[in-house]
């Protein structure tokens, strides 16, 4: 019995992460080294101004073209086309999303892998809401507008996840590819409606408690034009699916 | 179906059955308790639901797990990093 192939695609969508992007890198390599599992990482900078793309290219020569792969646009076009392009050039069949910024932690990607073998699941979710997941960095604010945001989500969609806006995923390249087509949101409802869709389309979904370190909500407060936007796409989700 | 339509065909039919005892509309002429008891149900949902939703929200908003390690051990790897990408020849 032949253990199937497996190699792990990372997509990485960019803007303005010059300090963060070789962080994020060395973290990628340091934590899939450990597992030994075939893998690349697909930096998609959307026309950064502040040098990304060139930092991006260093990693390249330190780490080998066939483990930083280089998929840039001309600018900033949005996270949904992001996911769209880098699948495109995926030579995976997993697909992991996460944030550059440091939010995310690749020392939780075994526990994806583990999860997703475990139950052969579609896609695994990282959840800040259960088991020991959690974050750093908010304030009493914040945590109420995301714990009465995920409330709401829960009571009115019923997706059966408890994360429905994080972004730290892991999903079959066949079933991402699937989903991105099908999805028309913006921001976190786009990551909500991936969700959506897939209890819509019957696949299985898996969770991995994850800790999400904030270090740029202090730059970026939730504001209330974000709030209105969010719930505009709540109930449209609500209305549609 | 869409979750919108569940609701509307749930609440429809809550609304439907409420109406009916408590108007006694197909004049089954049940006891009065009975329409004394749901007379004031949907105002008793409602009021309990937004209870238990504050109740509830409150509660995970009170146990929202704080990562102290986990942005102590970010800091310390971005040291790490840092230095080992400095040796291997990357200009910050």
């Amino acid at each position: 019995f032949a253990s199937p192939w497996r190699k792990y695609s990372v997509l990485l969508p960019t803007y303005n992460e010059r300090e963060n992007l070789p962080l994020i890198v060395w973290l990628l390599v340091k934590y899939f080294g450990e597992t030994g599992y075939n893998y690349e990482i697909i930096v998609i900078d959307d026309g950064s101004p502040d040098g990304t793309l060139e930092v991006a290219e260093q990693l390249q020569k330190i780490y080998g073209q066939d483990k930083i792969l280089l998929r840039p646009r001309a600018s900033k076009l949005g996270l949904g086309t992001a996911y769209i392009h880098g699948v495109k050039h995926a030579t995976g069949n997993f697909v992991f999303i996460m944030d550059a910024d440091l939010s995310h932690h690749p020392k939780f990607i075994p526990e994806f892998i583990e999860k997703q073998k475990e139950g052969d699941y579609d896609l695994v979710s990282g959840t800040r809401y259960g088991g020991n997941g959690g974050v750093y960095g908010w304030d009493l604010r914040r945590k109420l507008i995301s714990r009465g945001a995920n409330f709401l989500s829960q009571v009115l969609l019923r997706p059966g996840a408890s994360d429905l806006t994080g972004s730290f995923r892991l999903y079959k390249k066949k079933v991402l590819e699937n989903l991105v087509e099908r999805c028309v949101s913006k921001g976190y409802v786009f990551q909500m409606e991936l969700i959506i869709r897939a209890r819509q389309l019957n696949y299985t979904i898996g969770e991995v408690p994850i800790s999400f370190v904030d270090r740029v909500y202090g730059e970026s407060k939730l504001g209330g034009s974000e709030i209105l936007s969010f719930t505009k796409g709540l109930l449209t989700l609500f209305a549609t699916t | 179906m869409t979750k919108l339509l569940q609701w509307l065909f749930g609440v429809s039919l809550l609304v439907a059955g409420w109406a009916l005892v408590s108007f006694d509309l197909l004049d089954l002429k049940l006891p009065q308790p009975y329409r004394e008891v749901a007379w004031p149900m949907p105002l008793y949902l409602l009021v309990s639901f937004g209870c238990y939703s504050l109740a509830t929200v409150g509660y995970r908003v009170a146990t929202f797990n704080d990562c102290e390690e986990a942005a102590k051990e970010l800091q310390e790897q971005i040291k790490e990093a840092r230095e080992d990408l400095r040796k291997r020849g990357l200009k910050m």
